[in-house]
C-alpha cells in the first residue's frame, strides 16, 4: 500500500509535538481543579473493553455479556506554540478505572500527586503505582481551607517517599499555584534524566 | 436521508447505536497501528480510499477534522465519540493509506529539548 501520498510538511503545515502529565490523587483531591486553573479543558469520553487485567478488579459476576465500560473524563490541553501542546490528564479516581492508567502513565513526562491532608492515605496508590513503574513524579499537598498545614518534609515521612521526590504545597484553585507544581515536575524530570533544569543555554525562547 | 416513520427517537434518547457498531464489532486497532492518546493525526493531501472500500460518515467526519493536524485525544472530543471507537477508525484511515499518525514519545521521556521547551513553556504562562 502506498502511504507516501504527500508530506503535510511540505505544505507549510506545522505538525505539534506532544506531551502529557499525568495527575494523580485520591478522590476530591483536586485534580479537576488543577487541571482547570491552568489548562483549557476538554470533555473525552471512553468506552472501553474490559481487559483481562481489570476483571478480577471489576467485578462483573451476575452481569452477563458485559463486555466494555463507559467512563467520562476530562483532559486538559496548553497550547505554548503552534508547534507545541501539553495535555493534562487526571487518572480515574475510583478503583474500577485502574486498567486505564497504564495506557495514561505510558509516555508520560510525569505525574503530580495530589495529597489532601484530611486523607493522605487516599493518594498512597497513586504513589505505589508510581514508584512501581518508574514514573518520575511530585506529590502537590493541595492546601485545602481549614485543612491542618504541615511541613513538606512531614508529608514526606508520611509518605514513605524517596527523598528525590519533591514535596510542595499548592492552591489548586489558583493558576500560578498549579503552574508551580507544573515546574517543579518538569525540573525534577529534568534532573533524574542527568540535566541541570537550571541551565537554560540550548533552550530555545517561548514565543 | 432519514424516512420519517424511521424518527422515533429524540435527542433527549442518546445514541440509538451502541458505540463499537459505527467499528462493526471492532474494539482495537488493525494490528501494527498503535494509536496513542496524544499521537498527531493528519489526513493526506486529497485523501482517495483505494479501490473497493467505502468509506463510513465516521470515516468521512475525522478525515474532514483531520485536514489539520489534531490529537486523537482532541478529535474524539471533536467528534464526541469514544476514544476506543476513534482508535479504529484511525487506524482503517491509516491502513487506506490517506492518514498519517505521527506517535507521540513512548516510554519514558527523556527528550531533554522536549522538556526543557515544556518547562519554558511553562514560565512563560
Amino acid at each position: 500500500m502506498d502511504y507516501t501520498h504527500s508530506d503535510p510538511a511540505a505544505a507549510g503545515e506545522v505538525t505539534p509535538t506532544t506531551a502529557k502529565i499525568l495527575i494523580a490523587g485520591g478522590f476530591g483531591a483536586g485534580k479537576t481543579t488543577l487541571v482547570g486553573s491552568i489548562s483549557e479543558i476538554r470533555p473525552l469520553r471512553t468506552e472501553e473493553p474490559l481487559s483481562d487485567r481489570s476483571v478480577g478488579i471489576d467485578d462483573i459476576s451476575g452481569v452477563d455479556r458485559k463486555t466494555t465500560t463507559t467512563v467520562a473524563m476530562d483532559f486538559g490541553r496548553i497550547t505554548f506554540r503552534a508547534d507545541l501542546a501539553l495535555y493534562l490528564f487526571g487518572t480515574p479516581g475510583q478503583e474500577r478505572f485502574w486498567f486505564m492508567w497504564d495506557e495514561l502513565a505510558y509516555g508520560a513526562l510525569g505525574a503530580v500527586v495530589l495529597a489532601d491532608t484530611r486523607r493522605l492515605a487516599d493518594c498512597f496508590a497513586s504513589v505505589d503505582y508510581f514508584e512501581q513503574h518508574g514514573t518520575p513524579f511530585v506529590v502537590a499537598v493541595n492546601c485545602f481551607d481549614g485543612a491542618p498545614v504541615y511541613e513538606p518534609e512531614d508529608v514526606q515521612i508520611a509518605l514513605d517517599l524517596d527523598p528525590d521526590v519533591p514535596v510542595v504545597l499548592c492552591d489548586a484553585r489558583h493558576r500560578e499555584s498549579a503552574k508551580k507544581v507544573l515546574i517543579t515536575l518538569v525540573g525534577h524530570v529534568l534532573r533524574k534524566s542527568g540535566a541541570d533544569p537550571e541551565y537554560t543555554g540550548s533552550a530555545q525562547p517561548a514565543s | 436521508m432519514i424516512a420519517p416513520k424511521d424518527r422515533w427517537l429524540d435527542r433527549e434518547a442518546g445514541p440509538v447505536v451502541r458505540p463499537y457498531a459505527v467499528t462493526k464489532g471492532r474494539t482495537v486497532p488493525a494490528p501494527g497501528t498503535a494509536v496513542g492518546l496524544i499521537d498527531v493525526v493528519v489526513a493526506v493531501t486529497e485523501p482517495r480510499p483505494p479501490n473497493g472500500v467505502r468509506l463510513a460518515p465516521e470515516h468521512r467526519q475525522i478525515l474532514a477534522l483531520c485536514q489539520r493536524p489534531s490529537t486523537v485525544v482532541d478529535l474524539a472530543s471533536d467528534v464526541d465519540l469514544p476514544v476506543g471507537v476513534v482508535r479504529v477508525l484511525l487506524s482503517d484511515l491509516s491502513q487506506y493509506g490517506i492518514l498519517r499518525i505521527l506517535p507521540a514519545p513512548r516510554g519514558q521521556v527523556t527528550n531533554e529539548r522536549l522538556l526543557r521547551d515544556v518547562l519554558d513553556g511553562l514560565h512563560a504562562l
